[in-house]
């Protein structure tokens, strides 16, 4: 028998700023892993990470990572993809963030 | 140091516009990512786990003001406000974004900086040692000869697809602070017998999953003969490397398959074939490049200021003992500045900070500004005389920090908070390290000893060479960290072993702290260093303070 599937968000790296992206349920591309739609059926999981890969002018290396329902939307399963989402876990050094990187 | 010629300017600028046209197409649809990431690696641009990473090449390590504070500047108009030093001198951004990194890129180029050839497997920044030109042991300032290496390897068109990356380290000192012996070549200079200078070149070492130290491929090798041989052994390589596996690739994996009488013999032989064809070309251009590493002119200073200083004020006293070096001239010392203090990130530095080094470099430093591959800037020539103001102009930037060498002094790769190779962070226990034993104040009585980290396999924190190597790595979901010890990154180099299984990330403090402690108790006097006493005594006594339950096991 074949494992189930786990849960997952399609997730990316925006091709102009290079920030991370995930793939909400309307098509948009949001910064937030909270606001992305959490995919529990794997054909569907196919057919949304497919809408990413045609979008190669808009995300870099789209691919499913795991993640599980959380109170406020989906959340990261993996410790990589935790730290992906929240931004390096040391304070940064200088003024803080720099330029605004406009999501999408 | 080195200045652009035509040449230079117009090829740099060439690549310029060549890559602001390659994003262009790549935005508009005409290239593909595929066919666009080799082209953007050339020019040192990776995606990383948050963003974009702009790795600039500083050859050899050696910046002068102007270019510090067009870092500065970069890092404040495209980047967050800082930049990374790494474990190859070179600058990092973290932030860039793609459609700005053209316009950064010609920022580099107008002070004679660029990115190319800090990726991709190709010859990469030649690294130096970061006294070059000031230390009392040196030979010969080895930063001419890098130089040469960069100028002949940079778009070199039988060497820009080699079989993987090839690094290459140069010491004029028999002191190696450029860990020569985890380098493709090291090379260090000798004299031979009638004191003609030369070099002991080394080939195959290497980090990474693999890690292996240089071996003696030449003994002795004149310096009119520096290039042509090192042609020989990249041709040797080009042709007997390895491009099935990627991770059998290196040269270090070509000498020790083939075995090094055998790779000698390719590469004497290319030499043979090749030595004629240079005919002097390369020790006139070397000729010229010599004189733009000529010393600054060093006048005598009365050191009685440093003298009074020193009586005057123990903070300064401290940083003295710790952060000052030997300088050729008896009036002037060697500013290593740290990176390090307490719970930063080690090499980064904000852009306040580069231009407080640009300054003090130019007021006091002959401008001039040194990059170490332990992730701190140097001052190579400073008078002693100056030193109590530029401990002041430092303390006043944050960079006064007294722990050269100690044990809050730790190489760190970027980790997981920002490498996608990465399998667990590196930062944030380096930084658990430096404030724990901060808290405890017992820096001072440990002394010297050196803690590298890696968080990942391909050992960019060079954990191997560490007294107390921290890999990183993934196990069962959750962050992990494997122990080495007795790694030595100088002249007695030496691959740490490992210690045992893994620690938690909130267990891998407290198993250093019991390593030190076990230090501090087996030591024979304070003036037994760390790896010293590892070496007197071997590992048993510190792996049994790394896992006591073990041993309790044992004994029942």
């Amino acid at each position: 028998m074949s494992r189930p599937f786990t849960p997952a968000v399609v997730t990316a790296s925006d091709l102009r700023g290079g920030h991370v992206v995930w793939l909400a349920a309307d098509d948009r591309w949001v910064r937030d892993i909270a606001a992305a739609e959490l995919i529990e059926d794997e054909a569907h999981a196919a057919l949304r990470l497919l809408h990413a890969q045609s979008q190669p002018l808009v995300v870099v290396g789209p691919y499913l990572a795991e993640a599980r329902r959380g109170p406020h939307g989906p959340e990261p399963a993996h410790f990589r993809e935790i730290f992906r989402s929240r931004g390096p876990t040391h304070l940064l050094p200088g003024p803080g963030p720099g330029p605004v990187q406009p999501a999408g | 140091m080195y200045s652009y010629s035509d040449f230079d300017e117009a090829f740099v600028r060439a690549r310029v516009a060549q890559f602001r046209d390659q994003v262009d197409r790549r935005l508009a649809g005409a290239l593909t990512e595929d066919e666009f990431r080799p082209l953007r690696l050339m020019n040192g641009l990776y995606l990383q786990l948050h963003a974009y990473m702009l790795r600039i090449a500083i050859p050899y390590g050696t910046l002068n003001p102007s270019q510090l504070r067009q870092l500065a500047m970069i890092a404040e108009r495209w980047d967050r406000g800082y930049g990374h030093f790494t474990t190859r001198t070179n600058i990092q951004f973290h932030w860039p974004r793609l459609v700005d990194v053209p316009d950064i890129l010609a920022a580099l180029a107008d002070v004679g900086m660029h990115a190319i050839q800090t990726s991709g497997n190709c010859v990469r920044n030649v690294t130096a040692d970061h006294f070059a030109g000031a230390a009392a042991d040196e030979i010969a300032d080895p930063r001419p000869y890098a130089e040469l290496i960069r100028q002949w390897s940079t778009d070199h068109p039988e060497f820009s697809f080699l079989p993987r990356k090839f690094k290459i380290a140069i010491t004029g000192a028999p002191a190696d602070r450029a860990v020569t012996r985890s380098h493709d070549i090291g090379l260090r200079m000798l004299r031979d017998a009638g004191g003609a200078p030369g070099f002991e070149v080394l080939v195959g070492g290497g980090l990474g999953r693999t890690p292996m130290l240089a071996q003696v491929i030449r003994p002795f090798l004149p310096e009119a003969e520096l290039l042509p041989y090192i042609e020989a052994i990249l041709a040797a390589y080009n042709a007997a490397g390895r491009r099935d596996n990627k991770f059998k690739a290196r040269v270090k994996i070509t000498v020790f398959e083939h075995g090094l009488e055998a790779f000698r013999d390719e590469v004497e032989a290319r030499f043979a074939e090749i030595r004629e064809g240079f005919a002097g070309v390369d020790a006139a251009l070397l000729a010229s490049i010599r004189a733009s590493f000529a010393p600054p002119p060093l006048a005598a200073r009365d050191p009685a200021p440093f003298h009074a200083a020193l009586a005057r004020d123990g903070a300064f006293r401290a940083f003295s003992d710790t952060n000052l070096s030997p300088h050729r001239h008896p009036d002037h010392a060697i500013v290593t500045v740290s990176l390090k203090a307490h719970g930063a990130t080690p090499g980064d530095v904000s852009a306040d900070q580069m231009r407080a080094l640009a300054d003090i470099a130019e007021r006091w430093g002959h401008g001039e500004l040194r990059v170490s591959h332990e992730q701190n800037v140097v001052l190579p020539h400073v008078a002693r005389a100056d030193l109590p103001a530029v401990w002041a102009a430092l303390k006043a930037a944050g960079l006064a920090t007294a722990n050269v060498g100690l044990i809050s002094d730790i190489i760190a790769c970027p980790g997981m908070d920002y490498c996608s190779l990465a399998t667990a962070r590196s930062i944030p226990v380096a930084q658990a390290i430096a404030l724990r034993f901060r808290a405890l104040e017992l820096e001072h009585a440990i002394g010297r000893i050196k803690i590298k980290i890696s968080g990942c396999i391909n050992a960019c924190g060079h954990h191997h060479v560490g007294h107390i190597g921290i890999l990183g790595l993934e196990k069962g979901g959750v962050e992990s960290y494997q122990v080495t010890l007795g790694g030595d990154a100088t002249e007695a180099a030496a691959i740490g072993e490992r210690a045992g299984p893994g620690f938690a990330h909130d267990e891998i403090v407290p198993a250093v702290e019991r390593l030190v402690e076990a230090y501090l108790a087996l030591r024979d006097g304070p003036e037994e260093s760390f790896i010293d006493t590892f070496r007197r005594l071997g590992a048993a006594p510190f792996r049994a303070a790394l896992y006591p339950r073990e041993g309790r096991r044992d004994a029942a």
